[in-house]
């Protein structure tokens, strides 16, 4: 069994369709609603538990993409232990999004959660081990 | 003998520090002095130059002596939170070394091991005036009967802590790329394929062997500034080839001299030392370390003036040639350069990487240069200076440092 939250963004075009009905029906996915906002002609908003068998999941959010719904998927997200990190850089070299970047001349190191796509890359790469996994308990509160 | 226009003696500037009157500043701020006043003019007026570092430095480690129990034991062998120390040594003395990973330690069979806990992480965890786990075995003798201790220790209960680093403060370092088909995890950080970064490791203008390149003033009896405490040059470090190639500013083109440093744990501080794990390598010791250079004459100014620009690092594929100890350099480039954001490597854009904090490295050098305007840190002497000629011959892998 596999669970993650998800925030699922719908385009104007497919906010209409029954789209979490097919997740359901054709991937026996099980869902848990904690948010949605759906104005019509506009953009809808879902923040959501997705409940199911791995593969069953893997192919679920592969049909919400290919339906054009935006899915970042936010059961954990990475934050900076301030005390731990000696400002060394090496994260710098595998951080994917630009979250993590040397801020010159003064040579240190910063980190933009708002860049971060919670990958977990940095998490094992970190020398002093400074980069955590938490709850993002945001999602919940949105 | 030289004849300089400046002549200062370790005696005359120990005693400005004294009455509190020494001019120091650190080794980046002496590079803007020395370009505006001249090389006489500095070193008329400016007394020490302060220098820093903070890097994971491999060859370091503490020997601990956890004092005696009742009945007493002769420890043959030893954990600290079930990292094994060194306890082939008299009774209650051991030696835990920074890159020792814990016993039951996956290492690389989950490659890349993450290698967790390890030496490092035990000295920091002592100097952070944490419990540790000890266990000690032996075999029991009549003297010493004891066959086994297990107990909770803090730094503060140990009779003696003396951080005593083998190989520390590298003159100059490789930087490292990969240009095989894979990424690769070493002790330079991961390397992605395809010379996709370039990862180096020193403080450039700050670090302490490039402000003194020739060893002049460093040497045995060295006062320094070692993990947040004071501490000294106790020998040449471990692999101390002083005679590599120079540019003509006298820098090392490779990794050079080392320096063997010692100093009481008990006042040194988590800041400083801090335990470290090095994905798909293994754990190890990222030490603050900071030298103070005296100008005792303008030739020092001239030393201490070196920028980056003038410092030049060796590219050195890690991919293949570490490895396989071929020797073979790429190229050099310029710390300048590195700390850039890139360089150029065969005409392709390559982002470059530091695993040396330079922010903390500036904060050891002002730490120092504080503490020595304070009149609260002396210059000590050298008995002896460090050897500028190799003692012998250089191995046919001298190229392959670690």
């Amino acid at each position: 069994m596999h669970a993650e939250m998800l925030i699922l963004r719908f385009s104007k075009e497919v906010v209409d369709k029954p789209i979490i009905y097919r997740l359901v029906k054709d991937f026996d996915l099980e869902f848990n609603l904690l948010k949605a906002t759906i104005t019509p002609r506009k953009e809808g908003l879902i923040v959501m538990e997705l409940k199911g068998h791995p593969k069953n999941f893997r192919r679920g959010i592969k049909y919400l993409k290919e339906a054009g719904v935006k899915v970042q998927r936010v059961a954990h997200e990475v934050r900076r232990n301030e005390e731990r990190c000696y400002q060394c850089g090496t994260c710098t070299a595998i951080c994917p999004s630009g979250a993590l970047y040397v801020e010159r001349p003064e040579m240190s190191v910063v980190f933009d959660a708002a860049k971060c796509s919670a990958c977990e890359m940095c998490c094992v790469v970190c020398p002093a081990r400074a980069m955590e996994v938490r709850l993002n308990q945001k999602a919940l509160e949105r | 003998m030289a004849h300089y226009q400046v002549n200062k003696t370790y005696q005359e500037i120990n005693e400005k520090i004294k009455q509190g009157k020494a001019v120091v500043v650190t080794a980046e701020e002496i590079i803007g002095i020395v370009r505006e006043k001249g090389e006489v003019e500095a070193a008329r007026t400016v007394d020490v130059v302060t220098t820093g570092t903070f890097s994971p430095m491999c060859s370091s480690g503490a020997f601990l002596n956890f004092g005696h129990t009742r009945p007493p034991i002769k420890a043959a062998r030893v954990w600290l939170n079930n990292v094994p120390a060194y306890a082939g040594l008299a009774a209650v003395d051991v030696y835990i070394g920074a890159t020792e990973p814990a016993a039951d330690d996956p290492l690389n069979k989950v490659y890349p091991g993450e290698f967790k806990y390890g030496g490092g992480h035990v000295i920091q965890d002592l100097v952070a005036g944490k419990p540790v786990h000890l266990v000690a075995e032996a075999y029991g003798t009549d003297c010493y009967p004891n066959k086994r201790v297990e107990k909770e220790i803090t730094l503060k209960q140990m009779v003696n802590a003396i951080l005593c680093n083998p190989r520390n403060c590298y003159q100059n370092y490789n930087v490292a790329v990969n240009l095989s088909n894979r990424i690769i995890y070493t002790y330079m950080g991961p390397l992605k394929p395809r010379a996709a970064n370039a990862n180096y490791c020193t403080s450039g203008a700050l670090s302490p062997l490039f402000n003194d390149p020739y060893y002049r003033t460093i040497g045995i009896g060295t006062r320094i500034f070692l993990g947040g405490g004071v501490g000294y040059v106790c020998f040449p470090g471990t692999q101390h080839h002083p005679g590599k190639p120079r540019n003509e500013h006298g820098i090392p083109l490779s990794p050079a001299g080392t320096l063997m440093v010692i100093g009481d744990l008990k006042q040194m501080s988590p800041r400083h030392l801090v335990g470290v794990s090095l994905l798909g390598y293994g754990c190890s010791l990222t030490v603050g370390l900071g030298i103070p250079i005296p100008l005792l004459n303008e030739e020092m100014a001239h030393f201490c003036a070196v920028s980056d620009e003038e410092l030049l690092a060796p590219i050195v594929d890690y991919g293949t040639d570490y490895p396989q100890a071929t020797g073979r350099v790429l190229g050099h480039v310029s710390y300048a350069q590195l700390k850039s954001g890139s360089i150029t490597l065969n005409g392709k854009e390559v982002a470059t990487v530091p695993l040396s904090s330079l922010v903390r490295a500036r904060e050891v050098a002002q730490t120092l240069k504080e503490w020595i305007m304070a009149g609260r840190f002396l210059l000590g002497e050298p008995v002896e200076l460090l050897p500028t000629a190799e003692e012998t011959p250089l191995a046919p892998t001298y190229a392959r440092e670690s």
